[in-house]
């Protein structure tokens, strides 16, 4: 379980890349690191008045607010779990670009192994019938058949 | 003269009666299939000209109209102004969802036209139902632009000038941008007539696979070339040095890839060796269909979009019930006749025809993927009342690893031989590579500090390894003497380039990726003098200027781009401002070495009356950026290899015919 | 049943699973039409919960400040709108809240706007708060959840929000609000 959820945390650091949506260097953190982290938590969060913007690739004020916040609260010492939890807390789900995982987003996040698994199910069950039983005859074989049976 | 001819009248006529003409395109040549009726199956090309004539002139109407400024037209008035420049007056016809639906209908009649004259060998009926299924597409897509959305309406009376365009889309890259896109969707309705039509004969061949094949490639092409300029465009544009983001729009057009590449593999098979034919069936129909489906999506208003079309739940409603026409359709005759289909060729499951069914898995899954992430949050939202979202950090997580096993098979697959293969001897080279894939994984470990990074800079290379193994296999080298080599080489079929190139154009899109993932980026607020250091370069800000363009106001800084002392390149960022929409773009300045680019965005000014004005630049280092495109366009040459080779091999077949049908 | 009927239900299944998705979409469509789907739809988990905590700013005299407090301690159902003097929608909403204003108390909190620039508005629109505050950083209107301005909320007594609406007041808007006071 802790190997998954390293190899996830690889995952998540990997495409991640850093902030656009910055208009002004007085909105980047003195500390590089804390800015780092600052930039990874704002791409997970979903600018609210935009369309499918992170906050921190938005121009748009309320993203400006809220990269602000987050950025309070980095220097504050919280964790990234927290702030997120702070975040969900006021804007809920719709907030997080990548759902939690729960009840109803379980079929969202198994999908990728739902429907491998129901490709490779289908294949190997064509692939059986296949080998096994050659179909029965159709009409127009039938007839030929019976007509080439009849020419012998 | 002419262009007092050539009115948004006739054009709205003529649209008319390219809708007519398509009808007739649909329905006479199967009643003529029905009654035996020669003359009227005959007619299918004829009409296929006609309709794709009129659509022409109507198209050209608009164009006109645009030129001349008729803000009558409701169209132009929306879209346009007098002091937009020439090139986006033509190019603005098809930035709007009217002028869009036109160009779609356009190009499926042009795909009407294509075909039959390019199908003269093939078997007259399917020719002429093919011909009359794509007539029939363009039927439903016709009236909806007629009764829903109409380019050639009027109003009256007719204001001086027009609205404008939006500024984000006057651009080059955007103008062209569209026309190929849409070129790329449409031009899987092709494949989707070849698999209605062989539906309706009843019969799927390994002839029928042969002459769908250059039709997938030639509208996989055109979708990939979609892609990757589109990729680029925001790249460059919206001026935050991300290259993909998981919109919705973006998603729309890579579902259709995804599939489309699917049934790429799966056509070779079914002319090779007639198999994977009802699948092949259904992924052309499915492919359209989603190529159908996300036009609808993104017009709808259901998803949440950056690049909004004007939605409009009402347009939303006819598409929806063309698409179930369509799709619907189709896969009612699917249900019907493929269970008649029958099973041909047996084959074992280690062999390139095993190969390709896994491919099919994986790309089919990869689309799955993408289609459930985009629609899960209003399908939720609609059962329960849930919001949710589905971004970008949600498909980095789900996408990005099948994506990497994908590329993993891709490596070898191609060696597979067709009916079986022995694992034996794949073993020796693929160990071989594996070792040299491991080393690579851990040095590049050790430069990039990252795990994933290094996996897929191993998988990359592990690719064109690969490639490079079977060229060697297949040239015997150092097997046989220097001459032989090159003899074999010779020998070699244009369509095994074109195949592992196209493989390694993936292998350098994710070496661009990768190198993307390493960017650097200053964000500083400056005045006029100063040298920043990036990434080794020294970014000098010279001046800032000011000037006027056609229908912008410029703020132009002008940079200095030093490397150890010894000036490279000048870069001019610029801001944009359009008065009439108010609204200020910023135009990125890019150097490239084709090994990293230089990125530079000028951002606000303050003081700027003050005697010292400072001024925001955002520079990026980002390595390997334009290699994303690069492997876009060197996959694309891997298919017009494939065309070319498909092309001559025909020739040849159809020499060779003659020569043995001619009396010795 | 024979095996090409079998055959034939199975390869129906894409059908099947079409005709569903086409279903599915119909339906949103029209429900997008009636307004009742709307995919910027934000649901607040403070729905239903006590109010954050907060104070606010004074506007200037003649308005009367409050903060979170005082409106816990309210015995009756009050309207608090967020708005500000720079956004247009805000005037557009500004009759209908007028005409709501001798029904139910209501309480504006101006978000991140200037003193004067709130006098002026008010003036010259009319003003139907009772108590008016202002939230100066944006930090009050994050922490209730808002995304744009005009928002509006219904607190009932004992400070708790029942009702949520996030986009400029209409007359629908106003009846469902007004059989919750009710």
């Amino acid at each position: 379980m802790r190997l998954i959820s390293f190899v996830f945390l690889l995952l998540i650091s990997f495409f991640s890349i850093a902030a656009y949506g910055l208009n002004s260097p007085n909105e980047l953190l003195p500390n590089a690191q804390q800015e780092k982290r600052a930039e990874q938590i704002g791409a997970q969060l979903r600018c609210l008045v935009c369309q499918n913007e992170s906050i921190e690739d938005s121009n748009a004020e309320l993203a400006k607010d809220l990269r602000k916040v987050v950025r309070q609260h980095i220097q504050a010492g919280e964790s990234d779990k927290q702030i997120i939890q702070w975040m969900v807390d006021r804007y809920g789900n719709f907030i997080r670009l990548s759902p939690p995982f729960n009840f109803t987003t379980a079929l969202l996040w198994l999908m990728p192994f739902l429907a491998f698994i129901i490709g490779c199910l289908s294949a190997f069950t064509t692939f059986r019938k296949m080998q096994k039983e050659p179909l029965p005859l159709n009409e127009n074989e039938k007839k030929r058949l019976e007509k080439l049976m009849k020419e012998s | 003269m002419i262009s007092n001819f050539l009115s948004p009248e006739l054009g709205h006529f003529t649209l008319a009666l390219a809708c007519c003409l398509a009808g007739a395109q649909f329905i006479l040549p199967l009643l003529g299939n029905q009654k035996n009726d020669f003359h009227l199956m005959n007619l299918a090309a004829p009409l296929a000209w006609g309709h794709f004539f009129s659509l022409m002139i109507a198209f050209v109407c608009l164009i006109i109209a645009a030129l001349n400024d008729d803000f009558s037209v409701q169209n132009i008035l929306q879209n346009s102004a007098t002091d937009k420049p020439l090139l986006y007056k033509i190019t603005g016809i098809w930035g709007n969802h009217e002028g869009s639906i036109l160009l779609w209908s356009f190009i499926l009649s042009f795909f009407g036209i294509l075909f039959s004259s390019f199908s003269h060998r093939l078997s007259f009926s399917l020719r002429t139902k093919i011909i009359a299924i794509l007539g029939g597409c363009a039927t439903g897509f016709e009236i909806f632009c007629l009764i829903t959305s109409n380019p050639f309406l009027r109003i009256w009376p007719a204001p001086m000038e027009g609205q404008g365009m939006n500024p984000l889309l006057q651009d080059p890259g955007l103008a062209f941008h569209p026309p190929i896109l849409y070129t790329g969707y449409v031009g899987f309705s092709v494949p989707f007539a070849f698999a209605v039509a062989g539906l309706m004969e009843k019969n799927i061949d390994s002839a029928w696979g042969c002459w769908l094949r250059p039709w997938v490639i030639l509208a996989w092409i055109f979708l990939t070339a979609g892609i990757t300029i589109g990729s680029w465009w925001s790249y460059y544009v919206l001026g935050w040095g991300g290259y993909w983001f998981w919109d919705p729009v973006e998603n729309a057009a890579l579902i259709p890839w995804l599939t489309g590449t699917a049934l790429l593999h799966s056509t070779l098979i079914v002319e090779k060796r007639e198999a994977l034919k009802t699948w092949t069936v259904f992924l052309s129909i499915i492919t359209f269909s989603l190529a159908l489906c996300g036009t609808f999506l993104v017009r709808s208003g259901i998803l949440n979009s950056v690049h909004a079309f004007a939605s409009d739940p009402t347009r939303g409603i006819f598409i929806l019930v063309l698409l179930i026409i369509i799709c619907g359709g189709a896969l009612v005759l699917f249900a019907w006749q493929a269970p008649l289909l029958p099973f041909t060729a047996l084959f074992a499951p280690f062999s390139r025809e095993g190969s390709i069914i896994l491919n099919n898995i994986l790309f089919c899954s990869l689309a799955t993927i993408i289609f459930v992430g985009t629609l899960y949050p209003s399908v939720l939202q609609m059962i329960n009342g849930q919001t949710i979202s589905v971004g970008k950090p949600f498909f980095d997580k789900t996408f990005v690893p099948p994506a990497l096993i994908t590329i993993f098979f891709m490596a070898f697959a191609p060696w597979l031989a067709f009916k079986k293969t022995s694992l034996k001897k794949l073993i020796q080279p693929l160990s071989f590579m594996g070792i040299i894939t491991l080393v690579i994984i851990i040095i590049s470990f050790i430069y990039l500090h990252r795990f994933l990074p290094a996996l897929a800079t191993g998988l990359a290379f592990w690719v064109i390894m690969g490639a490079l193994t079977d060229f060697s296999s297949k040239l015997s080298l150092f097997k046989t003497s220097f001459k032989n080599n090159f003899h074999r080489m010779k020998n070699l079929s244009l369509s095994f380039y074109a195949t592992y190139i196209a493989h390694i154009g993936v292998a350098v899109i994710l070496l661009g990726i990768i190198g993307m993932a390493y960017s650097q980026q200053k964000i500083v607020e400056v005045p006029i003098g100063t040298t920043l250091h990036l990434a080794g370069y020294e970014w000098t800000l010279e001046a800032v200027q000011n000037h006027k363009g056609p229908n912008y106001l410029a703020t132009e800084a002008i940079l200095k781009i030093n490397y150890h002392h010894k000036t490279i390149c000048w870069m001019f960022p610029a801001r944009h401002f359009f008065p009439r929409q108010q609204q200020v773009i910023t135009n990125v300045a890019i150097h490239t070495n084709l090994i990293a680019d230089l990125y530079a965005v000028l951002g606000d000014s303050k003081n700027i009356n003050d005697t010292s004005p400072t001024y925001i630049l955002k520079l990026h280092y980002n390595p390997l950026a334009p290699w994303i495109w690069i492997g876009g366009f060197i996959m694309i040459l891997g298919g017009f290899l494939t065309l070319i080779d498909l092309y001559n091999h025909k020739i040849i077949k159809q020499n060779s015919k003659q020569n043995m049908e001619q009396p010795l | 049943m024979n095996s090409l009927t079998r055959r034939r239900l199975l390869w129906g299944l894409p059908l099947g699973i079409t005709v569903l998705a086409g279903g599915g979409f119909a339906k949103m469509l029209s429900s997008l039409r009636k307004g009742k789907f709307d995919p910027h739809k934000i649901d607040l988990p403070n729905l239903n919960k006590t109010i954050p905590n907060f104070t606010l700013e004074a506007v200037s005299s003649p308005y009367k400040n409050f903060n979170s407090s005082i409106l816990k301690q309210q015995t009756k159902p009050v309207l608090i709108n967020f708005f500000a003097s720079w956004c247009l929608p805000c005037i557009s909403e500004m009759p209908i809240l007028k005409q709501l204003a001798s029904q139910l108390s209501i309480w504006g909190i101006a978000y991140k706007d200037k003193i004067n620039m709130i006098d002026l508005f008010l003036k010259h629109h009319g003003n139907p708060y009772q108590f008016l505050g202002q939230d100066n950083q944006g930090n009050i209107g994050i922490d209730w959840g808002i995304s744009g301005i005009p928002e509006n909320f219904l607190i009932i007594p004992g400070g708790i929000i029942r009702w949520h609406y996030a986009k400029p007041l209409d007359y629908t808007a106003i009846s469902s609000l007004l059989s919750l006071v009710r």
